[in-house]
């Protein structure tokens, strides 16, 4: 028997090690610590119900659960054989519980592929790994085809890059393959910049050996036998993760010299980024490993040409990676059956917002938003209505209720004015502006413009400032269409992919949502009641009472009025803090 | 060299491979604005970072514009520079550049040489759409260069220039997105940072973010002022390249309207820095010819190769990059202190005034040179030999600002006896002209023969690093010349690796030497222009009666009369310095 804990770093937080440490002491307790292991494993994906324990053979699926369980969990299920009730998933529909996840909407309708082995293995045991047949890939290229055959092998694949620019890893292979110099490097892209998104901490929290076996396929495929880990330092669990695994894999000789018995070395280090989102981008990237600004080049020279060191770097992300080893053990025809004409295989999503589950799913390419949002993520909290679906990061676009049943794949959501970028995906219900939302996004933007480009330097600040007149109600229709004209410019303009697409919030929203742009700006009303300055805190005269509550509490007196007579709300003054409200026992005030 | 077609604007065009959108188009007469991009041709230096976007352009078949300075020309291309599109987008550009920069063009020190104003002008802008905070960062003033960095549009050619060809590495970009600016290391102050006041930056950048410290108002107090006596010297390289602000084509020598002018403007005396030039191949000279001598005669402690200490930003750069070699350089003063040494001494005591009351006015084609003058070692009790140094382009500004028709004034000598030089003080302006004067009057001494020829060409041209020996009777002597820092550095390295086997080594700082120093009126990255002037200096040598420093009767009669002999005592205490180690001047605040 196995009781696997989520160690991810959400589980984590939530005392999922305290949890283990509990297991093992009651396993111990009852004398069973021999016949039961309990295995601190990669993250689950389902956040929303963490921290997830998992009983093996039997597969039950515990969700929130606490340490002060654990002796109940070893009590009850490992000792009695009876499942924990009050701890199993309940539907929310069907109200039952529901033991295994299998049956499980959120992930009935998930593929997992990248995440194959997060939350099945021990991350920091290469012997888990090698059971679930850990480097046999590698092995099989290096013993059984030549480099030009595993480049074949994944182009017929049809992968395409994770990262989100969706280049076809085959092709960037042979790409860097084909240019020769006395050394090339294989550069693993870890410097996940969108803070809603954390696949790529997840996979290799959860299966570090993946990334690295991967990485050594590639290298074998390109004549590289230096690898480099670009990953932010924010990232403490998956460093210390894939420092171990990387230790581990030397032990066990599947990194360093002479591989598999051939004449291929290999091997990997790591270099820590200071979380900038532009150095995602892999020019910046490798500035960044130089020592150098993190700022990004102008493109062709690729990197593929001339990268790190001015050699022929190929460089992927930690996703793109975690699909190559099967690929390679399950064959590339296997893969290409999965996914849409031109998107192949699964993607992984962070699925966040007002949404019931929220957490990291992996689905298969041309499954549909609707399919995505209702199915999986379980439909809009507290019974909202959808308004709008946020793909791809901080430069993604806002899809609407029209955009539904549009199956994922990458072309699909650049048609529809957003990206696969990140793989964040941030559902909105009514209460969303889509004016602030905009706004929100492009501050991140901003904040993260390397500031080299005019168009993303100043062009985005100008942007953010025009959006912030109008969610202050001072916006004009000429802003409007000095917004909407900006917004093109960048686009067309911005010299990498940060710029090119940080207009995206904004474009995607003047496109669907037009109607509550001009409203912001001829009206000064916004309909989701989220622009402060566009709302008016109003007393209704017949219904109060006058009992002074709403004008003691306020904070900078605005409102005044005769004990027991009706207030009223100065709105110069107000702050709308909303006290007022709060403290008001006859629902006299509200917001207009 | 593979051709390949393209079109460019509706025009068939033929290309060779490799080649940018910007050059094939400027090739065919098809002008893409830029902003960002710098090249200094023929000094291998190329700023291109696609930074403003300006040249962007419409390429068939893509799906963004792409900027010309950036995009190497393809097989087929069809590229189009003006359509709506891209001159919507140009525009939007340039009014963000122009919605973040401060409108002061009135007062600012680029105003009429400012790239951004004539952008601004071409696109006809006359409305900025966008209105917003703009970015600020503090002023840095040092005593040659003010950092405005307010004006900073980011083009990152001050950077490009400062590190890659001048590898001082003062500047970098720091900070991100709107904050983003151009600032020295931990953001200290320019002087406390490795910069050399070189100046390069100051003529590479395209806007008024960086200028020279301007002195004019200071030298129109004290030329006002009765009780002072006030001197001004010219450097050689000021006469080959001050007509081009009164519009005379580049490599006009003006030198007899530039004395006449400096006299109408009110200088009590209109000398020369030749004169002092002549002075530095005496001491300099006999400081090469002595440590020669020993060398031959087996001393070992001898430090060859000998290094000229002309150049004040090369003065600098090696004292905070090679504080090691302190003893390599020659001891003797720069043509400027040397003369400002003379002036306040000799020449003081000559009128019968005291040193306070005669103020020393240089003409330099040079900003570092404003640094020199103010350095402790070259003052007494305070008061510095040299008081202020102006430059080229500031005496420009103060012809005309006493409207003088510079094109209309006679041809007039310098004052005597401080005026007087021979060709091989003039050549001080051109990279190896240092060396080729020095050439000029070792031999002779060394040889005791007269020179057949004194023109060394071998000792010029416009190579970044050169080298030659010449025959000094049966002696070989191996000569080095490096012009831009950057080839000095390889030089230095050679030495201090032990590889280099030279006698005597020229650096000037900047490319081309003096004549493409940082007080030069601005040639925006047009190298013909320096070119021009390299060719006037030589000219200008030509034609004058005296061509070896030892052969200037003033001289003499200076050594005669005051000095005694090259590198005497009174010579050493008066025309030699000494050096700093500066590579601990940065300070890092706690």
């Amino acid at each position: 028997m196995h009781i696997l804990v989520c160690g991810g770093t959400g589980c984590s937080a939530s005392r999922s090690h305290e949890i283990t440490k509990n297991l093992q002491a009651a396993l111990k307790d009852k004398g069973l610590e021999e016949q039961v292991q309990v295995i601190l494993t990669g993250c689950f994906g389902f956040c929303e119900k963490g921290p997830i324990v998992k009983v093996m053979p039997d597969n039950t699926f515990y969700t929130e659960v606490k340490p002060e369980d654990a002796l109940e969990i070893v009590e009850e299920h490992v000792i009695k054989g009876r499942k924990v009730k009050r701890l199993l998933y309940t539907d929310p529909e069907t109200k039952e519980h529901v033991a295994d996840s299998k049956h499980m909407n959120f992930y009935k309708k998930q593929l997992r592929i990248a995440l194959r082995n997060c939350g099945f293995i021990d991350p920091e045991n290469i012997e888990e790994y090698i059971a679930n047949d850990g480097y046999a890939a590698v092995a099989k290229c290096l013993t059984e085809m030549t480099p030009q055959q595993v480049i074949e092998e994944i182009k017929l694949s049809g992968l395409r890059g994770r990262g989100g620019g969706g280049f076809p890893t085959g092709v960037k292979w042979e790409i860097a393959s084909k240019n020769h110099a006395d050394q090339k490097y294989v550069v693993c892209n870890a410097d996940e910049g969108d803070p809603g998104a954390f696949m790529d901490r997840s996979i290799l929290e959860g299966d570090p050996h993946s990334v690295i076996e991967a990485m050594t396929i590639n290298g074998y495929a390109i004549g590289a036998t230096k690898g480099l880990v670009y990953i932010r330092a924010e990232y403490p669990l998956a460093i210390d993760r894939l420092q171990t695994a990387i230790k581990q894999a030397r032990e066990y000789g599947v990194l360093g010299k002479n591989l598999f018995g051939t004449d291929f070395d290999f091997d990997i280090e790591l270099r820590f980024g200071a979380g900038a989102f532009v150095c995602g981008e892999e020019t910046a990237l490798i500035h960044s490993m130089e020592g150098k600004r993190g700022e990004p080049t102008f493109k062709p020279p690729f990197p593929a040409q001339s990268g790190y060191l001015q050699k022929p770097t190929n460089v992927n992300n930690v996703e793109t990676y975690a699909n190559i080893p099967i690929i390679i053990l399950k064959g590339a025809n296997w893969f290409n059956k999965i996914g849409t004409e031109k998107s192949k295989g699964t993607k992984v999503f962070a699925l966040a917002g007002q949404i019931n589950n929220v957490g990291l799913i992996e689905v298969p390419m041309g499954i549909t938003l609707r399919e995505v949002i209702y199915e999986i993520g379980g439909g809009i909290k507290n019974g909202k209505k959808f308004k709008a679906v946020q793909t791809g990061g901080p430069s993604g676009g806002c899809l609407t209720e029209k955009h539904l049943d549009t199956p994922i794949d990458y072309d699909n959501l650049i048609a529809a004015g957003s990206m696969m970028g990140s793989g964040g995906m941030v559902v909105m219900d009514e209460t969303s502006c889509m004016v602030s939302i905009a706004k929100f996004y492009l501050e991140f933007t901003c904040e993260e413009s390397c500031g080299k480009c005019s168009p993303c330097r100043i062009g985005n600040k100008r942007m953010l400032e025009l959006l912030d007149k109008m969610t202050k109600g001072q916006g004009t229709m000429e802003d409007l269409e000095t917004l909407k004209n900006l917004a093109g410019v960048i686009k067309d303009t911005a010299l990498c992919g940060l710029g090119q697409t940080s207009p995206n919030p904004v474009l995607s929203t003047i496109n669907n949502f037009w109607d509550e742009y001009v409203e912001h700006v001829k009206e000064k009303k916004c309909r989701a009641g989220a622009c402060k300055s566009l709302m008016q805190y109003v007393i209704d005269p017949d219904v109060c009472v006058g009992c002074t509550s709403c004008a003691r509490n306020c904070p900078v007196n605005a409102i005044q009025g005769e004990r027991k007579s009706p207030h009223h709300i100065n709105q110069e003054i107000c702050i709308k803090c909303g006290t007022c409200i709060e403290k008001c026992k006859f629902n006299a005030i509200s917001i207009k | 060299m593979e051709m390949i077609n393209l079109t460019i604007d509706g025009k068939a065009v033929q290309a060779e491979k490799g080649q940018t959108i910007l050059k094939v188009a400027r090739q065919n007469g098809i002008d893409i604005p830029t902003l960002c991009y710098y090249e200094l041709n023929g000094q291998k230096l190329e700023n291109k970072p696609g930074g403003c976007r300006v040249c962007v352009v419409e390429v068939e078949g893509r799906k963004n514009l792409a900027p010309a300075c950036a995009t190497e020309v393809m097989e087929g291309m069809v590229v189009n520079t003006h359509s709506l599109r891209v001159v919507n987008a140009r525009r939007t550009v340039v009014e963000l550049i122009l919605s973040d920069h401060p409108a002061d063009c009135l007062s600012c020190s680029k105003s009429g040489n400012c790239e951004l104003q004539k952008l601004a002008q071409k696109l006809g802008i006359r409305e900025i759409h966008f209105k917003g905070e703009q970015s600020t960062y503090r002023k840095d003033d040092s005593p040659s260069i003010i950092r405005d960095v307010d004006k900073c549009i980011m083009c990152r050619r001050c950077e490009t220039v400062c590190n890659q060809l001048q590898t001082v590495g003062a500047l970098s970009a720091i900070n991100r997105g709107f904050e983003a600016v151009v600032a020295t290391a931990f953001e200290q102050d320019l002087v406390k940072s490795p910069c050399t006041m070189c100046g390069q930056c100051v003529m590479a950048c395209p806007v008024g973010a960086l200028s020279e410290v301007n002195q004019t108002r200071q030298v129109i107090q004290a030329i006002s002022n009765p009780k002072k006596t006030v001197i001004v010297q010219t450097a050689p390289a000021v006469r080959v390249a001050l007509g081009e602000e009164f519009g005379y084509p580049a490599g006009t020598i003006v030198t007899g309207k530039m004395a006449a002018a400096l006299r109408r403007i009110g200088f009590d005396y209109v000398f020369d820095t030749d004169f002092a030039a002549d002075l530095t191949i005496m001491e300099e000279g006999t400081e090469l010819l002595d440590r020669i001598s020993r060398y031959v005669k087996g001393d070992k402690d001898v430090k060859l190769p000998i290094l000229t200490s002309c150049c004040p930003g090369w003065v600098n750069f090696f004292e905070t990059n090679y504080p090691d070699m302190l003893d390599v350089p020659s001891t003797a003063k720069s043509p400027q202190q040397m003369f400002g040494a003379v002036a306040k001494n000799y020449w003081a005591e000559k009128l019968g005034i005291k040193r306070e009351d005669m103020v020393v006015v240089s003409v330099m084609p040079c900003v570092a040179k404003k640094y020199e003058c103010q350095r402790d070692e070259f003052k007494t009790d305070g008061n510095p030999d040299v008081d202020y140094s102006l430059t080229t382009r500031e005496l420009a500004e103060l012809i005309k600002q006493f409207n003088i028709d510079f094109t209309s004034l006679p041809e007039e000598d310098f004052d005597m006896p401080l005026g007087a030089s021979t060709g091989a003080a003039v050549i001080f302006g051109a990279t190896g002209g240092v060396i080729e004067a020095a050439a000029r009057t070792a031999y002779e001494i060394f040889t005791g023969k007269t020179l057949d020829k004194v023109d060394f060409t071998e000792l010029r041209g416009l190579e970044g690093v050169r080298e030659a020996t010449i025959d000094f009777d049966g002696t070989p002597i191996h000569l080095g010349i490096a012009h831009g820092l950057g080839n000095a550095r390889k030089l230095l390295d050679s030495i201090r690796r032990g590889e280099a086997n030279y006698h005597a080594i020229e650096v000037m700082a900047c490319p081309g030497g003096c004549i493409g120093g940082a007080g030069q009126p601005y040639h925006h990255g047009d190298f013909s222009i320096v070119e021009k002037r390299h060719e006037a200096i030589y000219r200008e040598d030509a034609n004058k009666p005296l061509r070896k420093s030892h052969e200037n009767p003033y001289i003499k009669q200076l050594y005669d009369e005051y000095f005694g002999k090259p590198c005497g005592e009174k010579s050493h205490h008066l025309l030699h310095t000494h050096y700093f180690d500066k590579s601990k001047q940065v300070e890092v605040e706690a």
